[in-house]
């Protein structure tokens, strides 16, 4: 069993439910034991970074404060979150007179951040903790056929990333331990257009349609991505490019993990799969 | 470009110097103009000055013009340009530097709503500890274009019939105790 304290980041509660509910049965299938953060807040995201970074890295302190008593590794199956609480971890290190701000705010709390806490995404545990080979043990249904594309987005490779910023292979080698076929194509790594899409949803439109349009040119018949708003805005809003571009995009996108139990025999309901808003049931019936 | 070295109002330091004194922004001394940011850039045709140009424009001091204009907003940190950067300067680190600067100068562009959207999100984390996205997209609807969001309703709706809407904020229990360490952090000020 490895232990690691868990943070899920405000989405996996929310928007990216899927995610957040078929996480937990797949961690313990694969001898993780995630120990949720008490009381957690969130991580201040990008948005916070762009008004006020002081109060930002504040946001982001309490939770390695308090992570840091727990003793783990904090493990947060979010890009974003992972970037911010990671960044927040390198600007304590090497800006002193921010790092001693941030201390006297803590303080006020009575919390403090010894600078300690080693800031990890889930998709990078899965890789190097449990590995490919170790989750290919323990496929009992291996996806034999299907053809997935794995999107890794930006925050998951850059800029702190694990595997190769422009062109990642370790979802990949997932998919391939699954038993599945993983497509190669050339916008893996490419931006989905993020929160833009809520204010600027013209900009990120045109982003999502360029990367559904690549998958599908390659063949996949599906997507998977760790990052809760990529799955969002390829997920949710592909109805919206259809009918922005006249294209008729139908591809499920998954959560990692939600593909991961597929393999396992977990069941469809504990891996959400009926909360994807396209619906992935058709495709993946032969294997359930 | 006739405003070289305009000091920054309310300060003595010179808009360069300004950007340098947030985390990240100080490594805007070093960049050779070479525009790989720009090239990298999913978005760099909306901006009105590009990342490279508005990089120069930070050294050549032209601070309201690119403060007020809608470039930084269009930035998506896909840090695309700061793992291509040859002199490695983070110009993501810069744009948000950029975009802090521009809230607090009051500076900042009417024609992008991604400032407002920004703002509804830190007000709905440092009100709940967690964010509220069903109230805080509502809000960002009413401050910019309440029709905008017939759009993008059918996208909420579908969200909220696969379970995932909350329809209730969820409030962390040390939610005081999170309030008064931003408060802090705030009257401490400046990032430096
Ligand atoms: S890539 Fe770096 S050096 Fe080149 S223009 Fe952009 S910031 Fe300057
Ligand atoms: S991080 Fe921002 S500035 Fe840099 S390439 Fe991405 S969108 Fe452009």
């Amino acid at each position: 069993m490895k232990y690691y304290t868990y943070y899920p980041g405000c989405s996996a509660e929310a928007t990216a439910s899927p995610l957040g509910i078929s996480v937990l049965p797949v961690a313990k299938q694969l001898d993780m034991e995630l120990v949720e953060l008490e009381d957690w807040n969130c991580c201040g995201s990008t948005p916070y970074w762009s008004v006020d970074k002081l109060e930002a890295a504040a946001m982001a302190a309490r939770n390695l404060a308090l992570a840091e008593k727990t003793g783990f590794d904090l493990v947060t199956p979010c890009s974003n979150c992972f970037v911010i609480l990671h960044s927040t971890n390198e600007y304590l290190k090497e800006f002193p007179p921010f790092r001693d701000k941030v201390g006297k705010a803590l303080a006020v709390a009575k919390l403090k951040y010894g600078g300690g806490v080693k800031v990890r995404h889930l998709a990078e545990v899965l890789y190097n903790d449990i590995t490919p080979e170790g989750i290919a043990a323990k496929v009992t249904k291996p996806l034999k056929g299907l053809k997935v594309a794995a999107y890794y987005g930006c925050q998951l490779v850059r800029p702190n990333g694990f595997d190769d910023p422009e062109s990642p292979h370790s979802l990949d080698e997932i998919i391939t331990s699954l038993g599945a076929e993983a497509v190669p194509w050339e916008m893996k790594a490419r931006c989905c257009g993020s929160s833009l899409v809520m204010s600027e949803p013209e900009v990120a439109l045109e982003l999502i349609n360029k990367l559904l349009k690549n998958a599908s040119e390659n063949g996949a018949q599906c997507l998977i991505t760790p990052c809760p708003l990529c799955q969002i805005n390829l997920d949710a809003y592909q109805s919206q490019v259809n009918s922005r571009f006249g294209t008729k995009y139908n591809l499920p996108v998954l959560f990692v993990t939600q593909l991961i139990g597929v393999a396992l025999g977990i069941k469809p309901d504990e891996l959400a799969l009926s909360q994807n808003i396209v619906s992935p049931m058709r495709l993946l019936s032969p294997y359930l | 470009m006739t405003q070289t070295m305009v000091k920054s109002p309310g300060t003595e330091m010179a808009f360069i110097d300004e950007v340098c004194s947030i985390p990240g922004g100080e490594a805007v001394r070093s960049c050779i103009q070479c525009g790989m940011c720009t090239g990298s850039c999913p978005t760099a045709n909306k901006w009105d000055y590009p990342p490279r140009k508005a990089i120069a424009m930070v050294r050549a001091g032209l601070r309201n013009e690119l403060l007020s204009s809608n470039s930084m907003w269009f930035c998506v940190s896909c840090y695309s340009c700061t793992v291509r950067c040859p002199r490695d300067i983070k110009p993501a680190d810069i744009m948000h530097a950029l975009e802090i600067i521009s809230i607090r100068s009051g500076l900042s562009t009417k024609r992008s709503r991604t400032p407002i959207m920004y703002q509804c999100f830190v007000d709905s984390a440092r009100n709940y500890g967690r964010v509220y996205e069903l109230g805080m997209m509502i809000k960002l609807f009413m401050r910019t274009n309440p029709f905008s969001a017939l759009k993008l309703a059918p996208v909420g709706l579908g969200l909220f019939l696969h379970k995932r809407m909350p329809l209730k904020p969820s409030r962390i229990k040390g939610i005081a105790e999170l309030k008064a360490i931003l408060d802090k952090a705030r009257a401490l000020g400046g990032a430096k």
